[in-house]
């Protein structure tokens, strides 16, 4: 059985020292050895952005595809072949900006796959300006006067579009947030889990010191229950956002994948790709 | 008797106009006639007015009649609109509810059929649609048992009383006309067809079929005009083969969710029109930046921005060949037929993935939604290649080591495995890359990988890339068009000739990698070439200039007002330029 090393490949990353990616990416190693997934059995769907790189610093199959778009070629890629481990992966501009329609629709879906944005509350990559995550007021290279736009609140998002699974992480715990991936990878749906992961770059306000000092694990809230989709609400709500662990879990959840009328058992990438010449008439019958 | 019928029925949209063409057009299919509808609607959902325009005769047609032989209205303003066409050999036949009057300067004769009033005695106005069925097969002397079959399969669901209701509104309709027109019964009579049994569809319906037959089990699409039909179609009959359709939430989220499944390993695909495929044009570039198969459908509108989203025009050839940043490899084909439609929507696939590239199939509006008769599909013509595709065992490999998914091969063409293979482990990157996907920005590396993707358009293997149809060792004037402008230009490519003027004709079914070499010859033994087509700019006329030359014998006729070429116009046009 496949050990995290064995996820590990020899591309030395081009993230800055102390990026919370690398977290992230050690992470998700940890999570698909713990799970029992054989290297060849995973696909990491990215986008672009500095987050974007990390499929190709995995030992899996990755597609780094197009900004925003890791979730679309993600979710296809599931329907062509469900026995596969997809995870789809991206920045908070990725999920919550230019691929923002994906994100609600990928989440009333449920396909079978695990998202993880990794959230810096910046653009990184283009170097420095306003995300749809930085909060109001904050001073970037767009937004020299402050930022007049509110933040995006992730998770109330994902809860309000339905989501199945929402769950938050901290790049400072990967012992979390392994478990957070593990939970996500068995989920049967669409499993959410944005993921504050600092840029020590560009990002001088919400640093890892500012998250340990706002951050509440909802481990530590006594009686929190994540099957309670109100009381999750409730609290995100109460706590700003700034809690980690599963959010909530919907333990009904059935795949779309199992609600579409016909769709084959087999990964349809094995389906035969011939008609038998009866089925050929019988189509072409309706036309005449 | 009549060699070629020219019908129309027309009204408000929504009043069952569609039905009524489609059901008399339905039996006259299985009479063995070769039918070509053409349908006038808008973009709206009720009211407006629509008509529906079939050509029918006992040879093959692909073009739209000049005028009009008989008109069934069942509104004025259908009367207004579509007067004109009608010359002292035809007829109105119109709803006596709306108390028709016929224009002063009208050729033809109106009469005044009660076909609502027959229709609501016999219990539900609906029905006024077959009571002018009937009344039709009385001018075209057409026993009205002839319908019954076509009945049975419509109404036979709701039971035999409805059955037996509609085939009394047919025979009420035909009644009531042999008593309005008398003697002209049975004036219009077509010269007997050959009752054989062939294929009436919409160009949307053949590349459906072509995309099942050809394996493809997944298409993602959002809904647009005139493509719906097509992932319609595949919501109903994939999941009989295992396979889904997802309508996603924009045209972005359509063409990647295909190219994803495509790195799967499944055949998928979408279809949209000028829109989507401008939302589309970096999506593409993926495919063929990372080598993906990825197939997708043009049905081109009328343009630019929302344009004419009912009406025809061919203006999305140079957005096609060159719409996406950068330069990748693509290929593009453009059907001009329900067979093509077919037989290339299938050679689409096979290319997308033989070359790991994307292929774009264009049709327009006209071939996309004008139901015609197309004849049977040969099913010993399906193949599927799926090229360098490696499914079997592969061998070990230093698991730190990454797979040559992008391996430089004489052909461009590297092997290709699958996610999910062992052994097989490699990197996809819309970012330039090695040879194992890991992005790379060196030179040579640069070089080596972009000649490799751009070699592999040597190796198209695409049967008959231009349609011929060259009598004449040395000709007058070659006409060159592309889609649906080929039906116009069938016609009247004889004509031309029994005029003197020798006239040969090739239609271009492969616009990219653009097959020269194919249609050279027939340029160079043209006094003059006139490019045909459905847009304002002459675009085919320029990319035959960019890959043949020629300038100085190369004209354009455009015609970018929403209509297709009727052929009368097209000859008139063609003279003019000849003089």
């Amino acid at each position: 059985m496949a050990t995290f090393k064995d996820f590990r490949n020899n591309v030395k990353p081009n993230w800055c020292p102390g990026c919370g990616d690398f977290s992230v990416q050690a992470a998700i190693q940890r999570a698909a050895a713990n799970v029992g997934i054989e290297p060849h059995e995973l696909a990491i769907v990215s986008g672009i952005g500095c987050s974007g790189r990390i499929s190709g610093y995995i030992n899996a199959y990755g597609f780094h595809g197009t900004h925003g778009r890791a979730l679309p070629i993600a979710q296809g890629l599931k329907i062509a072949n469900r026995n596969l481990n997809v995870i789809a992966t991206g920045g908070d501009g990725d999920g919550y900006a230019i691929g923002m329609a994906h994100t609600v629709h990928a989440i009333r879906r449920n396909i079978d796959i695990t998202y993880i944005v990794m959230d810096n509350q910046i653009y990184g990559l283009t170097k420095g300006q306003t995300s749809p995550r930085s909060a109001y007021g904050f001073v970037t290279k767009s937004t020299p006067y402050g930022s007049k736009e509110t933040s995006i609140k992730p998770v109330e998002l994902a809860l309000s579009a339905g989501a199945t699974f929402v769950a938050q992480g901290f790049s400072s715990d990967i012992k979390e947030l392994t478990a957070i991936i593990e939970a996500g990878i068995q989920h049967k749906g669409f499993a959410f889990i944005n993921v504050f992961s600092p840029c020590v770059t560009y990002n001088k306000i919400n640093t890892y010191e500012w998250f340990k000092e706002h951050l509440t694990k909802l481990s530590d809230i006594e009686g929190y229950d994540p099957r309670n989709r109100d009381l999750a609400m409730q609290t995100v709500m109460e706590k700003d956002g700034l809690v980690t662990g599963i959010v909530y879990q919907d333990p009904e959840s059935v795949p779309y994948e199992e609600r579409i009328e016909g769709f084959s058992e087999k990964p349809l990438v094995e389906a035969d790709l011939t008609i038998s010449e009866t089925q050929f008439n019988e189509l072409v019958k309706e036309f005449m | 008797m009549l060699h070629q019928l020219s019908w129309k029925v027309g009204g408000q949209q929504g009043e069952g106009i569609e039905s009524t063409g489609e059901i008399f057009a339905m039996a006259m299919n299985r009479l063995g006639y070769y039918l070509y509808g053409y349908r006038h609607f808008s973009s709206r959902i009720k009211g407006g007015h629509t008509n529906n325009k079939i050509t029918v005769r006992p040879t093959p047609v692909r073009a739209i009649a000049d005028d009009l032989d008989i008109l069934v209205a069942f509104d004025q303003e259908t009367i207004e609109v579509n007067y004109k066409e009608l010359t002292e050999d035809s007829i109105i036949l119109a709803d006596s509810k709306f108390e028709p009057v016929n224009p002063e300067d009208s050729k033809a004769p109106l009469f005044a059929v009660p076909f609502t009033e027959i229709a609501s005695e016999l219990g539900t106005s609906l029905m006024k649609n077959m009571v002018a069925i009937g009344s039709t097969a009385a001018l075209l002397n057409l026993p009205i048992e002839n319908f019954q079959e076509v009945v049975d399969e419509i109404f036979g669901r709701k039971g035999e009383e409805v059955v037996k209701k509609n085939m009394e509104a047919i025979r009420r309709g035909y009644e009531a006309t042999c008593e309005l027109i008398g003697d002209k019964v049975g004036k219009w009579e077509l010269e007997p067809a050959d009752g054989k049994r062939r294929l009436f569809m919409i160009g949307n319906d053949a590349v459906a079929l072509g995309a099942i037959a050809a394996g493809a089990r997944f298409m993602a699409a959002y809904p647009i005009t005139p493509a719906s039909e097509i992932m319609e179609y595949l919501i109903k009959k994939l999941p009989k083969f295992g396979g889904t359709v997802i309508q996603t939430e924009d045209e972005i989220s359509a063409c990647t969710m295909a190219i994803g499944a495509n790195y799967g390993g499944v055949r998928a695909f979408t279809a949209s029109a000028g829109p989507g495929l401008s939302l589309m044009m970096e999506s593409i570039g993926l495919s063929g930046m990372t080598e993906q198969p990825l197939v997708i459908v043009d049905t081109q509108r009328g343009g630019p921005s929302t344009g004419l989203p009912t009406k025809q025009e061919q203006s999305d050839l140079m957005a096609m060949l060159y719409g996406t940043h950068g330069e990748i490899p693509k290929v593009v084909i453009a059907p001009s037929t329900i067979e093509e439609a077919f037989y290339d929507t299938i050679q689409a696939f096979n290319i997308a993935e033989e070359l790991q590239l994307p292929v774009i199939v264009m049709t327009d509006l006209q071939l996309a939604l004008g139901k015609q008769t197309a004849e049977p599909f040969d099913y010993s013509k399906i193949e599927i290649r799926r090229g360098k595709l490696n499914l079997g065992e592969l061998p070990e490999k230093d698991p730190k080591e990454d797979f040559k998914r992008f391996e430089v091969t004489e052909d461009g063409i590297s092997p290709r495995v699958l996610p999910g293979q062992l052994h097989g482990i490699h990197k996809v990157t819309g970012n330039e890359h090695d040879e194992t996907g890991k992005p790379a920005e060196a030179p040579l590396n640069r070089k080596a990988q972009m000649d490799k993707r751009l070699r592999k358009l040597n190796y198209v293997k695409f049967k008959d890339p231009v349609y011929v149809d060259a009598p004449h060792e040395e000709a007058d004037v070659l006409i060159v068009g592309f889609n649906s402008t080929r039906g116009a230009i069938e016609e009247i490519r004889p004509q031309l000739d029994g005029e003197g003027i020798k006239t040969n004709h090739v239609h271009v079914r492969l616009i990219h990698p653009f097959p020269a070499n194919e249609l050279r010859p027939f340029v160079d033994r043209a006094k003059k070439i006139i490019v045909v087509e459905n847009n304002a700019t002459g675009q085919l006329a320029n990319i035959l200039k960019m890959n043949i030359g020629a300038h100085d014998k190369i004209y354009s006729i455009t015609k970018y007002d929403g209509t297709p070429f009727l052929p009368r116009e097209l000859k008139t046009r063609v003279k003019e330029l000849l003089d």
